[in-house]
């Protein structure tokens, strides 16, 4: 049976994804070794069970994030922090000067271009958490991956290492902030 | 001044007592991590990377501000210092607002290349997320507090080299930051006379120019060694009083 890999996108901005495709042919290659069971680049509506490594971009940064996470960690044999804010919060963690409701106003009503309206019933959108953090503030993390986003070669090299069964020790190489 | 021995990983060395164990180790081409010493500075030892074994002692000293004493035996790369450096960069990492991502100095800062030097996968502790103030009222430079290291090389080098004392460090502990001033706007300052030197010294982002954006700014700090040559040699003073 191929590995089951699954990749989640939390609060983020998606570029560590799109650095993922940027493995270009070699995404031929993995597609024939690994199963994608869950990605936002694959329409699976819930987060399967007896997942063998998940990948997670983003900072947490809302409750149904926090709630994600502990689902991700207790049905995946390794969690991967996927890019820098996934690791230190980054980006996402910038609005943490803030109150929420301060963001929410900003987002909802100082730049609606319609009829400013702040969501309340948080079915639309999740609810904000106080502030976006790290993702091992919540859960145990396996393996770090560094970079606004990872390279592609870092990204490679790290599956190929779990495909082969070995825990990844990343080279300094790819140590790499921002 | 005379001539001292002593041993350095092992190694057998010589150097002058009037120098820090940080230089001797230097003249020898041994690497010890640095980050609030900046050639050219008084020492403060303040930001502890440089702390070094010394046999016969429990306590941790600062190579650079520690003058080497005959016979002394010094480690500087033990499992205890390696996890102590990698503490205080978490330390640093935590207390501020670090993203590098969006960072002027990105692949230029010192903190960067030294989180780098100790392995620094996450870091353990919480992040603070502390709410810092930018100060953009000056002309040419901007002071963002929230990548600020509190190493003072801004305050040293504007009291020492430049004679205008506009930085000073206020408030205590987890709140302490560096002030133009009585804490003024940067801009309002009658004591700066907009050199510089403290936006080419600072080891991070923290003090940049304005009008560089992600990555853009690399600081240049071979300066200040011309300066503290000419005045080590009196050039200007002597140009002075023949004038």
């Amino acid at each position: 049976m191929k590995p089951r890999v699954a990749t989640v996108w939390l609060g983020g901005c998606s570029g560590c994804h799109m650095s993922f495709l940027d493995m270009d042919e070699r995404l031929i290659e993995l597609a024939d070794k690994i199963e994608l069971v869950y990605s936002p680049i694959a329409d699976v509506k819930e987060f399967p069970q007896n997942v063998d490594v998940t990948l997670v971009e983003g900072a947490v940064t809302n409750v149904e994030n926090e709630a994600f996470a502990h689902r991700i960690r207790q049905n995946s044999r390794c969690v991967i922090s996927f890019g820098d804010c996934a690791t230190t919060g980054n980006v996402t963690a910038m609005r943490n000067r803030f109150s929420t409701d301060e963001i929410m106003h900003r987002a909802y009503v100082e730049l609606a271009d319609g009829d400013p309206t702040i969501p309340s019933d948080f079915v639309t959108i999740a609810k904000l958490r106080d502030q976006a953090r790290p993702l091992h503030e919540f859960i145990k993390v396996d393996v770090f991956l560094h970079g606004c986003p990872p390279t592609a070669d870092e990204i490679w090299f790290t599956i190929n290492e779990l495909l082969q069964g070995r825990m990844p020790v990343l080279p300094n190489a790819y140590l790499r902030y921002g | 001044m005379a001539i001292v021995t002593l041993t350095i990983n092992d190694e057998h060395l010589s150097g002058n007592d009037s120098d820090s164990i940080l230089e001797i180790a230097r003249q020898h081409k041994i690497h010890i991590p640095t980050l609030c010493h900046l050639d050219g500075l008084s020492e403060v030892g303040a930001c502890r990377l440089c702390l070094v074994e010394v046999e016969g002692s429990s306590k941790l000293v600062s190579a650079c501000a520690t003058k080497p004493v005959e016979g002394m035996v010094i480690r500087t790369t033990t499992e205890r210092l390696q996890r102590h450096r990698r503490t205080i960069i978490e330390l640093l990492a935590s207390e501020g607002n670090h993203q590098c991502a969006v960072c002027v100095v990105n692949e230029h800062c010192e903190l960067q290349n030294l989180a780098y030097e100790v392995g620094l996968q996450y870091v353990r502790v919480p992040y603070l997320y502390p709410r810092k103030e930018l100060d953009a009222s000056h002309k040419d430079f901007i002071i963002d507090r929230n990548r600020c290291i509190l190493c003072t090389r801004c305050v040293r080098v504007c009291h020492e080299v430049e004679g205008a004392h506009v930085w000073d460090i206020a408030h205590r502990g987890i709140h302490c930051e560096i002030v133009t001033g009585l804490d003024d706007p940067w801009g309002a300052s009658e004591a700066c006379t907009a050199c510089g030197k403290c936006v080419l010294v600072c080891p991070v982002g923290a003090l940049i120019e304005k009008g560089t954006t992600v990555a853009e700014m690399e600081k240049k700090r071979d300066f200040l060694k011309y300066i503290v040559t000419a005045r080590q040699k009196r050039e200007w003073i002597d140009i002075h009083e023949e004038g």
